[in-house]
């Protein structure tokens, strides 16, 4: 298969397409604008829809509309649009509509800054919106990912009735590696569900309502019941080195990049290092990192978050081996030296601890 | 307070008697041909294809609507119901509810129902029009959910001129939540949140939405009606017609607003509030048509299944195997991997960053080297600094030529340094790592900045790229002296990425004579007794 060099945001769009979406609509956003950008482009082209919003908020309740019509549909935006479009996302879990979301993560809180971080973990993962919801998160580390899992997005998305995010931070979006495309190009059906004024689906409703408090009960459960399905057959990780890993370093997106790197470097000095790299956020791959569990001595959690994803870790784990922290925010990434050291610190005390028990 | 802006019905004393009238009655409000002989009550008008039988979706009183006597939404629903049967658009329509009163619209209306989030109607109706056009799609609307919240969705889908049809009702108060001040609640008018009436010194003036619409362009009509006699609402009646019929002949975007009663809140008997429209809604908010260009638009049949913005005509879908060949991805469009593969004995790591001013063409040169890598069959990355778009600003990028996979596109020691620039040498020059390059675009080395664990090729590149015709050629003629130093990359991977990157032939030209020149210097270089070791063998 020939690979051609290409940003990450332009392959979500092209795998977008090529997994029959048909309708995008977007407001510019750095560092997402090129994911809007090639939707304007091609999305045409490809006989599907293109609207740029008034804003985030409309763009999601536009997102409403077009999954509502049985359109494999998308939108794209960074932390600040992200927050501005969770009262639709809310609305979409409840109403049960597949959809995909990209956010190419910046640094906030607030205006922040437009370098990547990883702060929207809490508000993407475990939902910025109201209400008793999940939305399946894919975290992507590479072009290649941001293309495959794009597909799988819509794939996930369709299959649970539900919005299905891209969290993926702003190096992932911006950077240019070879990509290849090796799935056909296919078509979306229309839905049994839809409302697509046409004579077969007029009695269809899209609603999120339920006034009677025994409805809204029993479709929360329901709701419940289709996550609980996804956490246990959805769930993905990669694991690198991983075999006879004492210490497992665990990140996700370009932090899982780093931590590829440093893994080389630890075990070149001849520590058992390995990595533990969620792709689906939520459901949270808690199996795996059980697994682990059993061989290794301790977790290493590297975020470019002020401590999100490694309240999941320690939920996973849930007591059984202690877990460090390693954190850089404002957009600063943790440089493989940084991590190194600390997992020769980490690897000293390991040891020391276990002497000490020893003794 | 001048009389018209009393609300309560105490005070109020109408001065227009409602007087049914036989010949005032519009169509639709005939009696019913066949009463059904199960219900235990008689059924007085006829009623509209358009709505259920009975309404299952509601859990109890299924043969009547949820509003209160008097209120004007049953009978815009009636009018809006009646025009989807006179035009037989039953199978296509899509009926978009808001939040308020008439959030249940689904009770009701036996079409394709979507409820939307508080007023963002427009912008799922903008969605569901484009992506099934042939569909007739209305969103139904209070003057809460439209005038004030979803202020930005009803401008800018007008705005669009979206072909769909707006029924916006306006009661001049937030209804369903109990008697709230609305943008559209008159000055003088006593809500739960203007218990001394609206006053215009801090709650503004009441909105005129279809006047506000009617300055756009885009839409086709705009009418304002009335609920305050039977003639007004005969007049509703047709307008709410027309404005569905614009939709179905394509012509664009229509909205009707209608000023209607609402007799629980404004605390009147419904013959009150009826006649409060009449007498005193009706001064702030006048009757008319604002807008009508339906004789200036070609009708536009939406028969046609395929997306198309409104005012374009609808072409037809690509077929799905066309679709890779669109993107950019078929297999024949893509470069040939591995086409120039190098054979080298060494692992490659070539790690380059590459900084300067925005403008001097930092990306595309790195973008050049990650072409050329990947068309020599070697692993590669690209990552750049990426910032607003602001006058002099800087630029970086890094660039990754591996052997091996790898693993973080991020370069913290680069094994080369391109600086265009000095406050980019000054930035980057200490993460070289030893044994590196560094190329330099300046006359000379800034003395502060000297290692003696690197190796340092300092000339005044933009110039050398001025002798050969262009000052914007300078990345070239350094890319040139990079390629010549690390001798990593084969001469015809670099003409493969130059021709995919740089379409002019012009440039292409003028890019390789730069690169050429580039080589040279650093080989002049040489002569000079420079000491240096290529980077391939570094490794």
């Amino acid at each position: 298969m020939r690979k051609q060099l290409m940003k990450g945001n332009e392959a979500i769009v092209k795998s977008a397409i090529l997994s029959g979406c048909r309708a995008f609509y977007g407001y510019p956003i750095t560092p997402a604008s090129e994911i809007a950008e090639a939707a304007a482009v091609f999305m045409p082209k490809a006989g599907g829809v293109y609207v740029q919003a008034e804003s985030e908020v409309a763009a999601i309740n536009m997102l409403y509309g077009g999954a509502s019509a049985g359109i494999r549909a998308m939108t794209a935006s960074s932390g600040p649009g992200i927050s501005l479009m969770q009262e639709g996302i809310s609305y979409m879990a409840g109403a049960e509509l597949p959809c995909v979301i990209a956010d190419i993560t910046r640094g906030g809180p607030g205006l922040g800054n437009i370098a990547a971080e990883q702060g929207d973990y809490h508000q993407v993962v475990k939902g910025g919106g109201h209400g008793n919801y999940r939305t399946i998160v894919l975290a992507p580390h590479s072009v290649q990912e941001m293309a495959d899992l794009t597909a799988l997005a819509f794939e996930l998305a369709d299959r649970y009735r539900n919005p299905v995010v891209i969290l993926a931070d702003g190096f992932v979006g911006q950077m240019m590696e070879p990509v290849a495309f090796p799935q056909k190009a296919i078509g979306s059906s229309m839905p049994p569900w839809a409302v697509a004024g046409t004579a077969e689906t007029r009695p269809n409703m899209i609603n999120s309502l339920h006034m009677d408090v025994d409805d809204l009960e029993r479709h929360v459960r329901a709701l419940e019941a289709k996550y609980k399905i996804a956490e246990q057959r959805e769930a993905r990780a990669e694991e690198w080195c991983t075999a006879d890993a004492e210490i497992v370093l665990v990140g996700y997106g370009i932090v899982g990049r780093i931590l590829k790197a440093v893994t080389a470097e630890a075990r070149a000095n001849g520590l058992k290092v390995g990595v533990l790299r969620p792709i689906t956020l939520y459901p949270f791959p808690v199996v795996q990192f059980q697994r682990l569990a059993f061989n290794a001595r301790a977790f290493l959690v590297v975020e470019m978050s002020n401590g999100q994803l490694v309240e999941d870790v320690k939920l996973a784990l849930n007591g059984s081996r202690p877990v460090e922290f390693l954190s850089r925010v404002g957009g600063n990434v943790p440089s493989h030296e940084e991590v190194l050291n600390f997992v020769h610190g980490l690897a000293r005390r390991t040891v020391d601890e276990e002497r000490m028990a020893n003794v | 307070m001048s009389s018209e802006h009393v609300t309560s019905a105490e005070s109020y004393q109408g001065t227009t008697p409602v007087v049914p009238n036989e010949a005032e009655k519009p169509a639709g409000f005939s009696p019913s041909e066949s009463a059904d002989p199960t219900l235990d009550y008689t059924v007085a008008h006829g009623r509209a294809k358009a709505f259920y039988e009975h309404y299952e979706r509601k859990d109890e009183l299924q043969h009547q609507t949820h509003y209160c006597p008097g209120c004007g939404h049953g009978t815009v629903h009636k009018m809006l119901a009646r025009a989807i049967d006179d035009l037989g658009v039953q199978d296509r329509t899509i009926l978009v509810g808001p939040v308020g009163c008439s959030v249940f619209t689904y009770y009701y209306f036996d079409v394709g129902n979507v409820q939307a989030a508080h007023g963002r109607a427009p912008a799922v109706a903008t969605a569901m029009k484009r992506s099934r056009p042939n569909s007739i799609v209305i969103s139904y609307q209070g003057d809460g959910d439209l005038s004030a919240i979803g202020s930005a969705e009803i401008l800018h889908a007008a705005n669009r001129g979206e072909n769909i049809t707006v029924i916006f009702v306006n009661n001049a108060i937030y209804s369903m939540t109990g008697g709230q001040c609305a943008p559209t609640t008159l000055l003088g008018q006593k809500s739960t949140t203007t218990p001394d009436g609206r006053s215009a010194a801090t709650e503004g003036y009441p909105l005129h939405v279809s006047e506000l619409l009617s300055t756009l362009e885009a839409p086709v009509y705009i009418e304002r009606v009335a609920l305050g006699d039977n003639k007004q609402v005969a007049q509703a009646s047709r307008a709410i017609k027309r404005a569905l019929e614009n939709q179905v002949r394509g012509l664009g975007f229509s909205l009707i607003e209608v000023l209607s009663p609402c007799p629980t809140i404004w605390k009147m008997t419904p013959v009150d509030a009826q006649r409060w429209v009449h007498d005193v809604m009706e001064k702030t908010f006048p009757l008319g048509v604002f807008c009508d260009r339906t004789k200036e638009r070609t009708p536009q049949p939406h028969a046609l299944e395929s997306s198309a913005a409104p005012g374009t005509l609808p072409k037809a879908a690509p077929t799905l195997a066309d679709i890779p060949g669109i993107l950019g991805v078929a297999e024949e469009n893509l470069p040939e991997g591995n086409a120039h593969a190098v054979v080298s004995e060494h692992d490659i790591d070539l790690q380059v960053r590459i900084a300067g001013f925005g403008g001097q063409g930092v990306l595309l040169l790195g973008e050049v080297l990650a072409e050329a890598g990947l068309d020599a069959g070697l692993e590669v990355s690209w990552l750049p600094s990426y910032g607003p778009e602001m006058r002099s600003g800087t630029s970086n990028c890094c660039v990754r030529i591996e052997s091996e996979t790898i693993d973080s596109p991020l370069v913290n020691s680069p094994n080369v340094l391109v600086a265009m620039n000095e406050p980019s040498l000054r930035k980057f020059d200490k993460s070289v790592r030893p044994g590196g390059w560094v190329i330099y675009n300046g006359d000379e080395f800034p003395a502060n900045c000297a290692r003696d664990d690197v190796h340092v090729l300092a000339l005044p590149f933009t110039h050398l790229a001025d002798e050969l015709g262009d000052t914007r050629a300078s990345n070239m003629v350094m890319l040139g002296a990079l390629l010549e130093i690390t001798g990593v990359l084969p001469q015809a991977s670099i003409d493969a990425a130059l021709r995919r990157l740089v379409k002019n032939p012009r440039w292409v030209e003028l890019d390789e004579r730069a690169m050429a020149r580039g080589r040279e210097l650093y080989k002049e270089s040489l002569l000079g007794g420079v000491k240096c070791v290529p980077m391939a063998i570094q490794t």
